[in-house]
């Protein structure tokens, strides 16, 4: 049992609302020590802090806010368990709904570094317990009892003496009961539907096809708007002539606004067709850059001295030049897009009294103040509504598209939606970053004792992840890092940096192994168990977690003894704090290595909804090995040579292999899932074909081919 | 312009459209059948998935001219409730993330268990190679279709 100060009093108890159906809504704030008084009185909404939210109806139904954006990382589902879980309530009385963006109520409303539940965890419990707690005292108090003789449990409350009392029946006194100094929150053992199957809450909508996603908003005067942006990154727009665009049927107005021109009309193909019309003449605003430019200059980085070092213990001098043995090699990674199977769009609606928007963002609040930056509006006059996503990805990190609708819309003064095309989204992407890095290492002995690595990136800021392993078990260590600058957008994308740096560590580290002729597992557990007993500075990582799921993966995979035919390959990674080990199983199929099945452990604390929490792992191995089979994108002066999926290969159902997933069983708290299965899948895979054919990869993506299906 | 009159979902429809809209948008923005949703428009991705005559096309490579009177069924047109048995399936399996291409993995899915009611696991692979699942379900997909087709 916790016992945790709520810093609640009278005060802090923010909103007590009739809700529609009889219902009460009990509003919750954490922070409000930090809020005076007076304040409170002058500007009653501004001091709403509230980060959890629920609502409890007379015939007992829960209403629980989902806070987050929901791009596929099942938050929609597991946050609201989790409030479900403290309140005590069956999760069959539960009634899930999107929360707007309230950043009064709600903190942290972001979708982007699996950081929902990490962040999210203590105010979603708090958010339940406090409420558990009230009715529980409200029960008491009209029982005039004690309340330590009642208890709370699936939505009613039970008195020593026999009486009992539901949520929905004493909901309305609870909502006038003081806000407890302290609640109780459950032990983990305790927990009765954290860790246990639900099925996704959209799942209704999702298989019979209602409207649910940015795409599928349509409101009444709604024109819908395609835009012409220029070709090439360092092109601007020189004229354009609108003609044939404005005869097309449909079509009612085209647009210019900065460098690009958006075509306005009564349907999304009218807008498409117009914007095909559209004949307009670019010119240079800047350098137009190519992939040979960036091959040729990363090299180059890799070769230079970095004026700071990212991380350094003692002297690689000295400890290459101890060494028996030095291994270097050289990785590369190309730019990719996130191709999120929704593309951009987003609805707004601009008017003199406020804006409103609606659509697919993983960053509605950053979005809000770059619109009201935008608009010369107050953030206050900004509404932004949620929609489930077509996909995240770290795309819609980014809210460039809902600018270009905001700006639209108030220009055309008219509601829009603004739709990207599958070409304007492959080709006006803010893309991982192309990448190399040069890893050397010297080793004595078998052992490692000196390190070097040397990350360059576009636009990718530090390259590296210094910290990581295996910073801390080798006496030599020198991390250092370049940034090549271009006018190319480049951004997050699902596991920014380690989504190819762990590839290329992991694979290294195979190289390394074997060059001294230890096996690949081995030779890690060899240096954790030197960070342990020697570590060379500060260790950021935790070994025995880190250890736990490398053992747990090589015993669920038989490591060492594969399947007659087939050939293994091991990785293991740390990012979003969670550990994570892969071994992937190859054989060959008429002289073509096949992936057939990955095995893989997870250490992410405790495991809220383990058939969603799965889905995770299964969807970012195979995102993980799509992108280092096929993903490949170029740039020829300034313009990206890949448009649509004819000529951008991605993984499909016959190249996902089998995926088996072990959860370390934990009670600490949850650590990220979204991301970080995906980091270690190129690696254990590349290991694996190695294994199996005798060939190395340095270089992403593995397979060059081109395709079209259809 | 002109006018069309196609059977959705077994009823007669009216749209009055140019003759090249793609089935697509005149399920979405004409008749307010957003199940059917848009990825690539070049007929690579699946997410557009429908049924002409009962045979699984990419609406969104479909002229609307072409339709003539061929039965269409869209996702909101597979079962009244939600209880076709790859609808089943899916519920059972939690097989979405972003859920953006299950409509059209399941109509997919639909037409191909018609023609061939115990598939094996290459012939799924093989038939649902046009379908693309960004977050990468497939074996979820690939599971729940085997599960359907034991129910059915």
């Amino acid at each position: 049992m916790t016992l945790i100060k709520t810093k609640h009093n009278r005060r802090s108890f923010l909103k007590v609302t009739a809700a529609s159906g009889g219902g009460l809504m009990l509003g919750f704030s954490w922070a409000v020590s930090c809020t005076p008084a007076d304040k409170i009185a002058e500007v009653p909404s501004d001091w709403f802090d509230i980060n959890a939210f629920l609502s409890i109806a007379e015939n007992g139904k829960v209403t629980i806010m989902s806070p987050n954006p929901e791009i596929g990382q099942n938050v929609k589902t597991s946050m609201p368990m989790v409030v479900a879980e403290e309140l005590d309530v069956s999760w069959e009385d539960v009634i899930v709904k999107q929360a707007p963006l309230n950043t009064d109520s709600f903190e942290r409303q972001v979708a982007g570094g699996s950081q929902s539940l990490r962040k999210g965890w203590q105010a979603l419990r708090m958010a339940g317990a406090t409420a558990r707690e009230m009715l529980v005292n409200a029960a008491a108090k009209k029982w005039d009892v004690d309340k330590s003789t009642c208890s709370a449990s699936q939505g009613v409350i039970t008195q020593e003496g026999g009486k009992s009392v539901t949520y929905g029946e004493i909901a309305s006194l609870a909502s006038a009961m003081d806000v407890p100094e302290e609640v109780r929150l459950k032990d983990p053992s305790e927990f009765t539907l954290i860790g246990t199957d639900r099925g996704n809450v959209d799942m209704e909508g999702i298989i019979s096809g209602k409207p649910l996603f940015g795409l599928d908003t349509y409101k009444d005067g709604m024109q819908f708007a395609v835009v012409l942006r220029p070709p090439a990154f360092g092109a601007k727009l020189k004229s354009f002539d609108d003609t044939r665009a404005k005869a097309v049927n449909g079509v009612n107005d085209v647009i210019k606004f900065g460098d690009k021109v958006a075509v306005l009309a009564n349907s999304t193909w009218a807008a498409m067709k117009g914007k095909k019309a559209l004949q307009a003449e670019w010119e240079n605003s800047g350098d137009l850059e190519s992939t040979n430019y960036h091959d040729r200059e990363l090299r180059k980085l890799l070769d230079t001295k970095a004026e700071e070092p990212k991380r350094e213990n003692g002297d690689v001098k000295k400890g290459f030049a101890q060494a028996d043995k030095i291994i270097e090699k050289v990785y590369e990674a190309p730019f990719l897009p996130h191709n999120c199977l929704e593309p951009m769009n987003f609805y707004a609606h601009v008017t003199d009294e406020k804006v409103d928007l609606l659509g697919p963002i993983q960053t509605p609040e950053r979005t809000r103040r770059q619109v009201a930056e935008l608009l010369g509006r107050d953030q206050s006059e900004i509404f932004i509504d949620l929609t489930r996503m077509g996909g995240g990805f770290g795309r819609r990190l980014y809210g460039d598209f809902v600018l270009e609708a905001a700006e639209i819309s108030k220009l055309a003064n008219s509601p829009v939606k603004v739709i990207f095309s599958r070409e304007d989204d492959m080709t006006a992407g803010t893309y991982r970053p192309a990448s190399k890095y040069k890893f050397k290492a010297g080793l004595k002995d078998g052992k490692m004792v000196a390190y070097h690595l040397v990350g360059a990136g576009v636009n990718m800021g530090n390259a590296t992840r210094e910290k990581n392993f295996p910073a801390g078990a080798v006496a030599n260590y020198l991390v250092e890092s370049h940034n090549l600058k271009s006018n190319i957008t480049t951004g997050a994308w699902r596991a920014p940096i380690t989504n190819f740096l762990a590839f290329a560590e992991q694979s290294f580290f195979d190289e390394v192994a074997e060059s001294v002729g230890a096996d690949p597992v081995q030779f890690r557990l060899n240096l954790f168990q030197q960070a342990k007993d020697n570590p060379v500075g500060v260790v950021d990582y935790d070994i025995d977690k880190f250890v736990g799921v490398i053992k747990l993966a090589a015993e669920k995979a038989n490591w060492g003894n594969p399947d007659a035919g087939a050939f293994q390959g091991f990785s293991a990674y740390y990012s979003h704090n969670t550990y994570v080990a892969e071994v992937a199983e190859v054989i060959m199929k008429k002289a073509t290595p096949v992936v057939t099945k990955m095995t893989c452990a997870v250490d992410c604390g405790i495991v809220i909804n383990p058939i969603a929490a799965k889905n995770q792992v299964e969807g970012g191995i195979v995102d993980g090995i799509g992108h280092a089979m096929y993903g490949d994108f170029s740039f020829y002066n300034g313009q990206p040579q890949q448009n649509n999926f004819h000529q951008y290969r991605m993984i499909r159902m016959k190249e996902a292999p089998k995926v088996e997933v072990h959860f370390v069983k934990s009670y600490n708290d949850p650590t990220g899932l979204g991301e970080p299965t995906l980091p270690p899948a190129g690696g254990a895979i590349a290991n694996a074909i190695y294994k199996a054919t005798g060939d190395r990869f340095y270089k992403q993506p593995f397979m060059k081919d081109q395709i079209v299906l259809g | 312009m002109a006018t069309f009159n196609i059977q959705v979902n077994g009823r007669q429809q009216q749209v009055d459209v140019d003759p090249d809209t793609p089935l697509l948008w005149v399920l979405r923005d004409h008749l307010q059948l957003v199940g059917t949703k848009y990825g690539c428009g070049i007929a690579q991705c699946g997410a557009c998935t429908v049924h002409m005559e009962g045979i699984a096309v990419r609406a969104c490579t479909v002229p609307v001219s072409s339709v003539g009177n061929k039965s269409i069924t869209t996702i909101e047109g597979l079962s009244e409730d939600a209880s076709h048995p790859l609808q089943e399936a899916w519920r059972e399996h939690d097989v979405p993330q972003c859920g953006y291409c299950q409509a059209g993995q399941i109509m997919s899915a639909a037409a191909f268990l018609e023609s061939n009611p115990n598939p094996t696991e290459e012939e799924i692979d093989a038939v649902m190679e046009g379908n693309l699942c960004r977050c990468g379900t497939y074996n979820r997909i690939k599971a729940a279709i085997l599960t359907a087709a034991q129910n059915s």
